[in-house]
């Protein structure tokens, strides 16, 4: 049987305060949802909900078919949870921290050896095992952190913030070994980092004041910006007047806008009616009338236009 | 909580505790705890206590003061059990893995109590200088040791319940030496005088048995009497329960 894990209408409230309303979603294995939200949006609270650690004020988690409030053990034998800011314990190598680990998830001997000398590759460690994780720098202390995570190859996999903190490549090695654990597992990610979402989410969610305002694929949350098959235009050259009035005739072209019009240099963003595709009248319109393009493209929508058109 | 002693609660509590106990030596605590702890056993017996001066071979002196000792170093011990998991955030680590806050609370006490445990058991030079200077009576010296360990333990559990309250170790420590003191005192003859004359005498033999000198005492003088036993570890047990309820309440701050 496949993995899942689903949220029906998870709220927690601090006091006065709803820090997660009614947020509900079903992760399928081989699925790689991504949290997005500006801060304070209710992001970690919902993994602490899942994880087991805050018990939600209304609704249920259930992870694997097991509810984390009715059989907490038997789900959480099933998770691996980077909490936010990675914490461990701090006078503990980073060897004994996963040793301990490992052996409460239950492995003895030489398999728990072996998969604790796995995991320290997956993740780059071997340079520091014999470091106090205190004096780790925070790359390090976040490595750290997903090796816990991910030891004992859990079937769901719950990382806040996975990548903070780590430098370019390891990032990069992070991201491939996110992509390639997709497949049997449900991972849920969050992150500020928007071209992290199209490198490995195959789908995400935007929270907002605990609220979930979108749902969808990468591409499906693209396709909400403003500027969502906009075309762009660069010429080196020609009558800005006559350029527009000839852009704005070609049909479908809601509207125009002036990027930059200077002597040499002319640039637009042109808007086409909702769900039309315009370029190719427009090459064809350049063609004509011999404008010296040197740049023309379409706008697949970016992500975080989205997320600030519908988070601000 | 949903299910008894099994061979799997106490595998988790068994890595729990060994992990703990561990990082005692990980850290300064052990060797600072078990030197001043030596130091002032040695100052109290000695110096306070007038091991030579009593003209008797046996440990009483060096026991009478394991409540005072107790009444400092314990919380000092006791205070960081859970309010150092939180400060630190670690206890979202630990209680989002496959244990329960049962088998965890467990696990950190039995650390800390064998930590105590083995500070005491460095007192033995004590003991073989009284068996060297005379013949003291060793069954009355081992109740003396095992009203100690039970003692301290009932001080730890106190200790770490309290710590679970806060993530601010200080804290922590104040109000476990207060309520500890409490303990004390209400079987001190001054506080009891206190009551004597207009309060009944069951309430005045109440609040005495709720003393850990009350109990202690019987101990160190070689009675194990089974009452002063089931008193140590229902107060155990009594302030575990509640350290249990209070992380099963208030896992995160
Ligand atoms: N224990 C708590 N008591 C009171 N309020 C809390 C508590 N924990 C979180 N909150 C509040 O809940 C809200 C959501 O916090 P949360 O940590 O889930 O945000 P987030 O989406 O993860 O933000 P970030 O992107 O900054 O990590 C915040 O306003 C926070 O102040
Ligand atoms: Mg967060």
């Amino acid at each position: 049987m496949s993995t899942t894990v689903e949220i029906q209408q998870l709220c927690k409230q601090f006091g006065p305060f709803t820090a997660v309303d009614n947020i509900s979603f079903k992760v399928e294995q081989g699925e790689v949802l991504g949290f997005l939200g500006p801060n304070g949006a209710g992001k970690s609270t919902t993994m602490k909900m899942i994880t087991g650690f805050l018990t939600p004020t209304a609704g249920t988690a259930t992870v694997d078919g097991f509810d984390i409030m009715k059989q907490p053990l038997a789900a959480k034998r099933n998770i691996g949870y980077l909490p936010e800011g990675a914490p461990a314990y701090p006078d503990m190598t980073a060897w004994d921290f996963l040793d301990f680990i490992a052996e409460v998830r239950g492995f003895k001997g030489a398999e728990k050896t072996r998969r604790v000398q796995e995991t320290i590759e997956k993740v780059n460690l071997s340079g520091v095992l014999h470091q106090p994780i205190d004096t780790l720098s925070k790359g390090f202390k976040r490595r750290v952190g997903l090796a816990q995570a991910i030891l004992h190859d859990p079937k769901v996999l719950v990382l806040d913030e996975p990548t903070d903190g780590l430098d370019p490549n390891q990032k990069h090695e992070v991201r491939s070994l996110i992509g390639e654990m997709a497949k049997e597992k449900v991972i849920i990610l969050s992150t500020h980092i928007l071209e992290e979402v199209d490198a490995v989410c195959s789908r995400a969610i935007i929270i907002a004041n605990g609220k979930l305002i979108a749902d969808g694929s990468p591409n499906e949350l693209e396709a909400k910006a403003p500027n969502h098959q906009a075309v762009t235009l660069s010429l080196s050259g020609g009558e800005a007047a006559s350029v527009r009035k000839s852009l704005l005739a070609v049909k479908g072209v809601r509207k125009l806008e002036a990027l930059q019009e200077a002597e040499d240099h002319l640039s637009y963003q042109v808007y086409p009616n909702q769900g039309q595709s315009i370029i190719a009248d427009i090459s064809t319109l350049a063609r004509e009338q011999q404008w010296p393009v040197t740049e023309m493209h379409v706008e697949r929508g970016r992500l975080d236009e989205v997320f600030r058109q519908l988070t601000v | 909580m949903d299910k008894i002693i099994d061979k799997d609660m106490l595998d988790n509590i068994g890595v729990l505790f060994k992990r703990e106990l561990q990082s005692y030596f990980n850290t300064p605590i052990a060797y600072v705890f078990i030197v001043i702890f030596l130091f002032l056993s040695g100052v109290f017996t000695f110096y306070l206590g007038n091991f030579f001066g009593r003209g008797q071979a046996d440990l009483q002196p060096f026991f009478n003061f394991h409540p005072w000792l107790y009444l400092f170093l314990i919380p000092a011990l006791s205070m960081r059990l859970w309010a150092e998991e939180r400060k630190s955030g670690s206890i979202e680590l630990l209680l989002t893995l496959p244990v329960t806050v049962a088998e965890a609370v467990l696990g950190k006490f039995l650390a800390a109590w064998v930590f105590t445990g083995i500070a005491l058991l460095l007192t033995f030079p004590l003991w073989i200088t009284v068996n060297y200077l005379g013949s003291p009576d060793n069954s009355v010296i081992f109740g003396g040791y095992i009203g100690s360990m039970l003692m301290a333990g009932a001080f730890l559990a106190i200790g770490s319940s309290i710590s679970a309250l806060t993530k601010n170790q200080v804290v922590a420590f104040i109000i476990s030496v207060v309520v500890c003191l409490l303990f004390i005192l209400s079987g001190l003859p001054l506080v009891l005088d206190f009551f004597t004359g207009w309060a009944p005498q069951f309430l005045i033999s109440l609040i005495s048995s709720f003393s850990f000198l009350t109990h202690f005492d019987s101990l160190t003088k070689g009675v194990i009497d089974l009452r002063d036993l089931i008193y140590f570890i229902s107060l155990m047990g009594i302030w575990l329960f509640a350290n249990i309820i209070t992380i099963e309440m208030k896992k995160a701050d």
